[in-house]
This record gives C-alpha cells, structure tokens and sequence, in this order.
C-alpha cells in the first residue's frame, strides 16, 4: 500500500464531510423550501407570491451556484493542504 | 429590408461563423477528436456545456411549459439545474482523473467486464438516440417558421453543418463552435426578455421583473396574473396543484437523469486539469443560469401578454373579448403554422380562451355565453412569438430563429459525439477489432459520426410517434442506469463487476416496465397494462418521475449483489483510490 494511505484516508473523509453539507443545503433549498416547507414559509411575502415559490423559481438555483464555486474552491485547498493538487 | 431576408442574413451568418469554426479547428488525432485534446479553458468549456446541455428543449418548450402551468412546473428550473451540483461533486473531477475518453470505458474498466461496458453502450445509446429525434425535428420546426422552406429541406441543411464541423473536428471542432452557439443563443434569449419585462414593469432584469409591479395594473406582476388566470377559469399560477410526492420524485429524476447524460459528462473530459472540471461545472452552471433564471420570467411574463392581448379590456368579461378579425399580426403569422388555432364556436365572432375542463366554472361560461374555448396556443410558441408579440424589431426576431438554431444544432452535436465515440472507441477499437491502429480509430470515429448524423436525419425526417414522450424517458433511464453506476464506482471500492450488471440491468429494466406499463409497450398506443393516470399509478408516482426509484432499486441490487459475492481485485481497488486524488491526472491523459 502507499506509505500515504492514512494520509489518502483523511484526505478522502473531508472530501465526504464537505460534500455532505454541500448537499445537505443543496436538499434544503430545492426539496425543502422549494416543495415540502413551502407552505410553512407561505408568510413570507416575495413579490405578489411567496418565499417558496422564489426559492422554486430562482432561489435555488442561485444557491447551487454558489455551491458549486464554494466546493471548487474548497476542494482545491484540500488538494494542496495534502499535497495531492496536480504540478 | 423584409423579415424573410433579416432572417436569412442572421442565420446564414451564423452558419458561416459555425464552418469558419470547423474549418479552423480540425481534429489530428484521436485524443482531439474525443477530448479536444484536453486543452480547453475552464470557463470556455462552461460556456460549450450550457451550449451542449441546453436543447430545443430548454430554448424553446421550458418557458411556455412554466407558462402553462406555472409553479407546478418549478420542477424543470430545479431538476436540470441541479443536476450541476451533483456533477460537480459527484461526478466529474474523478471521471477527469480517470482521463479516458468515453463513459463506458470508465464501466467497463472500473468493474473489470467488457459486459458492463457493453451494457453501458446500450444504455448511453438509447438515451442519446431518444434525445436526438427532438433536437432534430426542432431544426426542422425553426427552418420551416422563419426560413420558409419545407422541415425536410430545413432538416438536411442542418444535418450538413453538424456533419461540417463534427466530422471534421470532432469534439474540438464542436466544443469552439458549442462556445460561438451559446452567445448566438444566449443573446436570441435575453434580449427579447429584456425589452418585456421593461413593457411590463419597467424593470431591465427579467428575473426581478417577475417579482416586481406591473406597470398597467400597479399591483405585483404575479398577484396580476393569478387574478387573470382565476378569472378565466385557470389555476392559479403561483399555487401547487400536482401530488407533492410527484413534485420532489419528478424534479429528482431530473436531477440525477442530467448528471448522467453522457455527452454532458464527456464535455469535462477536455479541460487540462482536476482543479479545471470542478471549476468548470460552476462556470457550466453560471451560462445555464442566465438562461435559467430568464425563463420562469419569460414563461409569466408571455401567460400575462397573451391574456392582456385576448381580453385588451378587463379579463372574463364577454364584451372585453377580442374580435377575431382584430387579430394582431403575430396570431396570424402563428396561424400559418398550426401552432396556434382559433374556432369560433358560439359565432360572436370573438375569441374566448378559457379553462373550458374546469366544472366549477361552467356556469360563469354558460351565463357569458360562452360555447367552449376558442383558442388553443402551442406552448412552443411562447418564445418564439415573443418578440412579435411585444412588437421588438425585426433583427430581433431574425436573432431567435438563429437562437432556436443554435440552441437545437449544439445538443446535437454533443449527442452524435457521444453516441459516435461510443461506437469507434467501445465497440470497434475495443471489442471488435483491439489492433486498429490510431489513424484507423480515427478514421472509424469519423465514419461512425457520418452514420450517426445519417441515422439522427432520418429518424429525424421519420419521427417515432412517441418522440415527445421520450425525452422524459431518456432521463428516467440516464437516472436509473448510468448514474448510480458511475457514482458507485466511484465511491465505493466494494462494488463489484456482478453488482455493476445486477444493479444497471434492474434500474434500466424496472423503469422501462414502469413506463411500458402506462404508456404502452415501445409507446404503441392501446398495448399498456394499465390506465395512465394519477388514480392507477403506484403510490402516484407518475411513469416520467419513476427514474428516481428505478435509480435507488440499481443501487440497493449493486449493493446486495457484491456483498453476496467477492471482492472486486486489488489492482481495482488502487484504481478507485487513485480516481479518488487529482495528482496525476496530467500522466493519465496521455493514454
């Protein structure tokens, strides 16, 4: 095995934990404020609708961008804190 | 200058534009061919993804699909948007490490069968070759309004410019003409939205727009619009009608169907690096956006014209009805076509559009005088008309039917890559003949292209009559057969060749007699099982949402079947581990 592997496994266990929570928001806003919470969040008034209806139509949208760009970024700390970024 | 000859200018220009591209960036080897040479810019190969991702279908139909029904229909926002998300963490920088060049080669090497990889081929093409029939009959619909010609010729002048820069330039060539296509279509979009939203609310940025105030009435756009709507019967359009259960399972078929496409996956097959495919897919992501984000404004914003055009006075009021022969010019452009079709059935010789379905409504129809709805609007239309609608000059509507081109032309080129690679690259190069050398898989890739795109016209000019339903199933199956697979592969070292096939061969087989069920076997009309509606479906899962389970039965079959049987090999398990890390990938790209 490579002399790394303890290294390899941290390496791997963060790289979960951050798409854990990545998706754990990603669920939240399209599942759970878009559809299922909606009408728990049908008092906040958005434009002539509700909360929900903007999380369904671009809200969530918008957060998956910032997802995706946080999870590059992210990602591409970890490559170099363990040293597995590409030369 | 006339509307026909703007047109002809604008698309001809775009079709030069596209063979200058092709001609510039022919393909040398091999790994241009299939990766362009994995040298495209990040941001670059984001814009050729918005381009390969967004379809006729997104172009044309999503809008006045979210029109229809408003809310209810969030679903395709949500669905192909968040798919991203999933590939960005999921799928891509690992596939990228991978640094082969075809979907099925990471299947058929990854669990160490050339049967998986096969059935992975099948997979990839069913779901390509379904996509494909659409992207081509849009070609047609689009050359036929604008240019004049029959769909037929309007069909084959397209196929000639894909075969132009495809064949020649591989996904090179398609990859530059993909970015040129997205500024083409990207503009064909928001431009006309633009100018709506400012007609309507005085707002420049559709997206606040939809939630701003309308101009005419000084209440919120969409307060307006549910008002209308009611009035005439309709649902309301910001309400939820569908079952929720139907809603969340739809829009995660969606999601996990786009992570799987497979000409979708291959576009991050080109960037140099790891660190470049994660990048990419937000930039991929930014591009689709714009369009994104546009359209549940353009949907509300082209429902609110429509009616406001029908009813100038106050809405459901009989004597505010629009007099046929009063018709603005754009109705009787789209008349032409058979889009749009008025029949005056109580003779007043007024237009009465209303929910004529709705029973709680049929009084107030009656007491109007009104004998059923009079008009019927082709969703398609939505975009397309919109610039006529708001009376926006005619370079603009030249730029949509340039749009609607680019938009149709780029997913098909994307398509027939995938389906051509997998071919030269899967079939012949490793199965049929493994000795060819790099000269003939070229050559072979080419010829295969030419087939592909000759196979696209044809089924193209000889449209199946399930071509629109299959478009829901291409995802359900890309959700329950190539996803869970790829993403196992990747995540677990523990699934093996047996579960890979197990797994891929219940999702595929369990959605297909899900949909078969309902909509008839091979979409044959009276050969279904059952009636296709809400009262007969499984727990209300609709036929279209069910890639969402057929997606966790392939992941629960892969995952009893190898903990049944043995370990995958050792030298399998240090592949995963490797995928799993970005150094390296420069070395693997040089296979």
């Amino acid at each position: 095995m490579d002399p790394k592997s303890t290294q390899g496994e941290a390496y791997w266990q963060a790289n979960l934990r951050i798409i854990k929570i990545s998706l754990v928001i990603w669920a939240l806003v399209s599942f759970g404020f878009g559809i299922f919470f909606r009408p728990l969040l049908s008092g906040i008034p958005v434009g002539g609708t509700d909360l929900g209806f903007w999380f369904a139509q671009q809200g969530s949208i918008l957060v998956f961008l910032v997802l995706i760009f946080f999870y590059a970024w992210r990602m591409n700390k970890l490559d170099r804190e363990f040293d597995v970024d590409e030369q | 200058m006339d509307q026909y000859t703007l047109n002809l200018i604008v698309v001809g220009a775009s079709f030069a534009l596209y063979i200058g591209i092709a001609i510039y960036s022919r393909a040398a080897s091999t790994g241009e061919f299939y990766a362009a040479g994995r040298g495209v810019h990040p941001v670059m190969n984001g814009m050729a993804t918005a381009a390969d991702w967004m379809s006729a279908a997104s172009f044309i139909s999503m809008a006045g699909l979210i029109a229809s029904v408003g809310y209810d229909n969030s679903t395709y926002l949500m669905g192909w948007t968040g798919g991203y998300v999933l590939l960005a963490m999921l799928l891509a920088p690992y596939l990228r490490k991978f640094g082969k060049f075809t979907v099925p080669e990471f299947i058929g090497d990854r669990f160490y069968s050339p049967t998986a990889r096969i059935v992975a081929v099948v997979c990839l093409i069913v779901v390509s070759v379904t996509y494909v029939i659409g992207q081509m009959t849009g070609v047609g619909v689009t050359f036929a309004r604008f240019l004049e010609v029959d769909t037929t010729t309007g069909l084959l002048i397209g196929a000639a410019i894909v075969f132009m820069y495809a064949v020649l330039g591989g996904m090179k060539g398609i990859t530059y003409t993909q970015v040129a296509q997205y500024i083409v279509l990207i503009l064909a979009y928001t431009v006309p939205a633009v100018f709506i939203s400012l007609q309507l609310t005085g707002n420049p940025i559709p997206m606040f727009g939809l939630f701003s105030e309308h101009n005419a009435s000084s209440q919120p756009l969409l307060a307006q619009l549910d008002q209308i709507v009611t009035d005439l019967g309709f649902n309301q359009y910001t309400g939820h009608h569908d079952s929720t259960l139907n809603t969340a399972l739809f829009t995660m078929s969606l999601m996990i169907g786009t992570a799987g496409l497979p000409h979708v996956i291959i576009r991050f097959f080109t960037v140099p690096r790891v660190a470049d495919a994660r990048w990419s897919a937000g930039w991929a992501l930014v591009f689709i956006a714009i369009l994104y984000l546009t359209a549940p404004a353009v949907g509300a914003m082209a429902r609110l014209n429509l009616i406001e055009t029908i009813y100038p006075g106050n809405a459901a009021v009989t004597e505010s009805a629009l007099e046929y022969e009063q018709r603005p010019e754009w109705m009787r452009n789209w008349e032409t076509t058979g889009l749009l079709t008025f029949e005056d059935k109580n003779g007043d010789g007024r237009i009465q559009f209303y929910n004529e379905g709705n029973a709680d409504f049929a009084t107030t129809a009656e007491e109007n005088g009104w004998s059923g709805n009079e008009l019927t609007v082709n969703n398609d239309i939505m975009v397309l008309a919109n610039p006529e609608i708001a009376n926006l000059p005619g370079w603009v509507i030249a730029l949509v039917a340039a749009g609607g081109l680019a938009a149709a032309l780029s997913t098909a080129a994307g398509l027939l890559l995938a389906i051509s690679s997998a071919i030269s690259h899967d079939l012949i190069k490793s199965v049929i003949n493994p000795n060819i050398s790099e000269k003939g898989e070229l050559m072979a890739a080419r010829v295969s292209m030419g087939f592909a795109i000759a196979l696209a016209t044809w089924l193209g000019l000889n449209p199946p009559g399930f071509a629109a339903q299959t478009v829901a199933l291409a995802f359900g199956l890309a959700a329950s057969s190539i996803f869970p697979v790829l993403m196992m592969g990747i995540f677990s070292k523990r699934v093996n060749n047996k579960g890979a096939i197990a797994g891929m061969l219940a999702g595929l087989i369990f959605t297909l007699a899900y949909v078969f069920a309902y909509k008839g076997f091979l979409f044959i009309p009276g050969t279904n099982l059952l009636p296709d509606n809400a009262a007969n479906w499984v727990f209300g899962i609709s036929p279209v949402s069910v890639g969402t389970i057929g997606a966790i039965i392939n992941f629960a079959v892969a995952y009893f079947v190898s903990n049944a049987t043995e370990s995958p090999p050792q030298e399998i398990q240090e592949l995963v581990e490797s995928v799993r890390v970005p150094r390296g990938a420069g070395a693997a790209s040089n296979h």
